[in-house]
């Protein structure tokens, strides 16, 4: 193998499996650190200036960095990187003084955000401390988006929401709420320098063609308007006997929110194997412990009325069969069809984008599926006006990915706005430095902790459940926010490899607990895996390869998979030929006044 | 301080045939200076160890003073050891044998321990051929009093500050040809693919199983001008062929025309490649040639010297019982009147 070429900055990043996973990479084990240290203002002002919503995120984040994360290859489970995030937002001090400034005189230009979600309000944020003017447009009340309409409370108090979308819309940002846009035309009349689209997606997917459904209409919701209606108090009950359909997320807020409306017989019912439920696997489980059955492999096959009312509904049951390629197919067991009664019904089986309100001469395409043309580098429609981000850019994704597309968008926004080209994107910011401070100390924690994953406390039942805005978790106390801060292998203090320091005494290999290292002749990378100290399964993950060394002719080759990030090859190596340094890596933004 | 071993290892590490990985074959963190080249030997009696998937417990490791009879604490840590008086483990390995026949002995021992202090019971347990490994790991100074010249530093090796060595040096593999050594190699802490199967073959070997491995101190003996730090040796080294042990019933898949097989005691193999010319490692002369070669032209021999696979140890020699005396019942210890009489008359 070549040697690898570490000035890449994606090389080391990549190791930061979290951080690397987290669409808005946020730089996970710097925060993580502060937590530990107490610094629970700087840990949120890192995830602020990464993620926007660290309140928010703490608690409702799908957390794709967790299945990333390398203890959970070490150890059974990964850190509890979310939750941390909430203690930081829960324990930090005052932060208006660390947000940025916005300047007295703008630059001249004009920016519409139409929707003021995740996406949006990422792009206010990141724009506002350059001068320019933002004009933000909702049909809501207030901001947040689906951050307000679909989260309920007793995941995500309004509070929280409230204060961190205020910290935006206070950066000088002109409020249009309660304001449809029905035209875009006429926005881009309005004569903005650039329009920004976050209207994520709205609809949600319905059972239109179910037998049965027009007769049951009054007692049909769908999924993500009923949550929003909840959310904005214009529903405040249900009936007693629930059926929610659909395995995601939505499905598992509209099954609790019913059991806090009145529901008391409520049950989801899915048509895939529960394994397969797109729902995150905390989210079933709160669900459950909430005494909500989930019925996997049920079709819907008719809703049920008897005089105008709903009744129930009937559902054909299913086992999954496999093809060769793994393709699932959904075949009837022959069982008799199943009923199950319910005063109303709740279809959350998915949501979709809609855009009535694009006119489609103004230069904006759109593809067989009503979506739009978007670059998924610089969120560009074909329209060099006119960007997206968020839902309403690639499709439904997360509050997270939105953020990031958000930067992303701004960038673009902001090289759009002097003139520049596009494809050229900044360069991320990245730091690499030694942690050395004597013969065994390093300035981080190099000690790896046994623990377990703590499990975050939860309110009791009997109180949540009576009271919709009661929020279930309680989140960490300080102390046991310490402890699983501690479980984290800072993974960003990379084991940095200088080869002409290097006297091949084996003491890194000898040492390192996980057999992550290797002196051996060289070859291509699928022969060094098989020759590596310890099976090399995890090809996704990368090998460290170094320079020929001059004693032996041989290569040092680190797999990175399982590294522990303890120190020992450099604590035991006698020429400081491996040093422990800490990279980090902020990605590409278009403010420059955040302070972190 | 934050040198502390973390308790994960790799989740996929290999099990032996008895079901354990190499974790149950470590010891305690070395306390040695980091690039000692002893650690790596201890990695290697690690790695050995596991792969002959000997019980830990079947196992008595043995040691007298200096930085490599500390070693042991940092290797085997589920095995019985001994940490003895300065160059008197041979002493205590010799009752330990008599007593318990049954148990894989290793000794560790130093230039120091070997070549100076110890040296009178060092050839003993020689000439006794004593079933053990004897490893020693010679660095040629005395790390832990700041790195003085030891009994095996070569003639005209220099110091760390700068002084001449004006004596010659002992040569622990010739004299253990001398002596009558059943097993005698050489080797390079920097060297593992040599070290190992080495260290596997002493341990399958019947006899006294000598192992003298150049261990450069990092601290006080790799500077240039040392015949005993890890660039000379690099430089210098020379070996009698490539050494692979073969364990029993395993098929020997290479075979060129300058190998040899040499079957062990217990029926594994050592498959020896790239043969030294003129050198034929089951004859003590030709081994001893070689050596003397070697010397003569400044390289440092390595790899198996000299073995003559099937030989007596000390137990065969004496006839002393096959069963180890922690097992001896009264019945057999206490034979009775009768047995009494039957040896006096004999004595009559």
């Amino acid at each position: 193998m070549e040697p690898t070429n570490v000035h890449d900055p994606e090389y080391y990043h990549k190791v930061v499996d979290c951080q690397y996973a987290c669409p808005a990479h946020t730089p996970v084990p710097e925060y993580i650190r502060l937590i530990a240290a107490e610094k629970y203002t700087e840990a949120y002002m890192v995830n602020w200036e990464s993620n926007v919503f660290p309140g928010v995120l703490g608690r409702t984040c799908d957390r794709p960095c967790e299945p990333a994360c390398r203890r959970g290859r070490v150890d059974e489970e990964p850190v509890a990187i979310c939750r941390l995030k909430r203690v930081a937002a829960d324990n930090k001090g005052d932060i208006t003084h660390l947000l940025p400034k916005i300047p007295t005189k703008g630059n001249g230009k004009r920016i519409a955000l139409i929707g003021a979600g995740p996406a949006s309000l990422t792009v206010a944020r990141d724009l506002a401390p350059l001068g320019y003017e933002i004009h933000v447009f909702d049909e809501q009340i207030k901001g947040g988006g689906m951050m307000r309409s679909q989260i309920p409370s007793f995941r995500l108090p309004e509070t929280v929401l409230d204060e961190e979308v205020n910290n935006i819309l206070n950066l000088g940002i002109h409020q249009h709420f309660k304001t449809y846009v029905s035209s875009l035309k006429s926005v881009l009349d309005d004569g903005y320098d650039a329009v920004f689209i976050g209207t994520g997606a709205p609809r949600g997917r319905d059972l239109s063609n179910l037998p049965g459904r027009a007769e049951g209409a009054a007692n049909i919701h769908i999924g993500i308007e009923w949550l929003a209606s909840v959310a904005f108090e214009h529903t405040k009950k249900i009936g007693k006997k629930v059926i929610v359909l659909g395995g995601g997320n939505t499905a598992m807020d509209c099954c609790r929110t019913s059991r806090r409306l009145g529901g008391e017989e409520v049950k989801v019912v899915v048509r895939s194997p529960f394994s397969e439920m797109r729902a995150s696997p905390w989210e079933k489980e709160d669900a459950m412990h909430e005494d909500i059955p989930i019925l996997d492999n049920h079709v819907p096959i008719s809703f049920v009325s008897e005089n105008g009312q709903l009744k129930g509904m009937t559902f054909e049951k299913v086992h999954a069969v496999y093809d060769e390629k793994g393709k699932r197919s959904l075949v009837p067991t022959g069982e008799p069809h199943v009923f199950i009664e319910a005063d109303d019904v709740l279809v959350a089986i998915g949501q979709e984008n809609y855009f009535p309100w694009i006119e489609r001469d103004l230069g904006i395409e759109f593809d067989k599926w009503e979506m739009p043309n978007v670059n998924s580098t610089t969120f560009q429609s074909t329209n060099e006006k006119v960007f997206f981000g968020g839902d309403a850019a690639l499709g439904p994704k997360n509050v997270i990915t939105a953020v990031a597309q958000g930067h992303s968008a701004a960038v673009s926004i902001d090289l759009y706005c002097q003139g520049k080209p596009l494809d050229v994107r900044p360069d991320p910011f990245t730091n690499l430095v030694s942690q050395k401070m004597g013969i065994h100390e390093w300035s981080y924690d190099s000690i790896v902790a046994d623990d377990d994953r703590f499990v975050v406390p939860q309110a009791a039942k009997a109180v949540t459940l009576s009271d919709r805005k009661k929020e279930v978790e309680l989140g960490f106390d300080k102390l046991v926010g310490f402890k699983e801060a501690e479980r984290c292998l800072n993974c960003d203090v990379q084991t940095v490899f200088t080869e002409n320091r290097c006297i091949e005494c084996d003491a890194c290999m000898d040492i390192c607990p996980t057999d992550c290292i290797t002196f051996t002749v060289n070859g291509t990378e699928e022969d060094l895996r098989t020759r590596l100290k310890a099976p090399s399964l995890h090809l996704n993950q990368d090998l460290l390869v170094s320079n020929t060394l001059a004693a032996t002719g041989r290569v040092m080759v680190k797999d990175e998979d399982v590294c522990l990030h303890c120190g020992l090859c450099a604590e035991r190596c006698p020429t400081s030929a491996w040093d422990m340094q800490k990279f980090f890596y902020n990605t590409t933004k278009a403010h420059h006044g955040c302070s972190h | 301080m934050t040198y502390v071993r973390p308790t994960f290892r790799h989740p996929d590490l290999p099990k032996n045939k008895i079901d354990f990985t190499k974790k149950d074959y470590e010891g305690a963190l070395s306390t040695l200076c980091a690039g000692c080249g002893h650690d790596s030997i201890s990695g290697a009696i690690i790695q050995a160890c596991f792969e002959l998937a000997i019980e830990p417990h079947r196992i008595a490791k043995l040691s007298g003073i200096g930085c490599s009879s500390k070693t042991p604490a940092y290797f085997l840590g589920n095995s019985h050891g001994f940490n003895s008086v300065h160059g008197r483990m041979p002493s205590v390995a010799t009752g330990a044998y008599l007593a318990n026949r049954d148990l894989v002995y290793f000794g560790v021992s130093g230039d120091g321990d070997s070549a100076s202090i110890g040296m009178g019971q060092f050839v003993h347990a020689i000439r006794r051929n004593l079933n053990m490994v004897y490893l020693v790991m010679n660095n040629g100074c005395y790390g832990l009093t700041k790195g003085q010249d030891s009994a095996t530093a070569d003639n005209g090796s220099k110091s760390k500050a700068g002084s001449t060595n004006m004596f010659n040096a002992i040569d622990l593999v010739g004299l253990g040809l001398e002596l009558g050594a059943t097993f005698v190699a050489r080797s390079f802490s920097g060297d593992k693919a040599q070290l190992i199967p080495l260290i596997k073959a002493a341990i399958k070997h019947p006899g006294f199983a000598l192992i003298d491995v150049i261990s450069p101190c990092v601290t006080f003996n790799n500077n240039v001008g040392s015949t005993k730090s890890y660039d000379y040796v690099r430089e210098h080294i020379d070996a009698t062929s490539t050494v692979d042990f073969v364990p029993i019933m395993e098929e020997i898949t290479a075979n060129y025309e300058d190998s040899k097989e040499i079957t062990l005691h217990d029926g594994s193999a050592l498959q020896l490649q790239k043969l030294h010319q003129g050198w034929n490692p089951e004859d003590r002369l030709s081994a001893m040639t070689a050596l003397q070669n070697a010397k003569e032209k400044g390289e440092i021999l390595t790899g198996l010297v000299y073995i003559e696979p099937n030989t007596n140890a000390l137990h065969d020699v004496l006839q002393t019982t096959k069963t180890p005396l922690n097992t001896l019942k009264e019945d057999l210890l206490c034979p009775g009147i009768d047995a009494l009489e039957a040896l006096n008359e004999s004595l009559r």
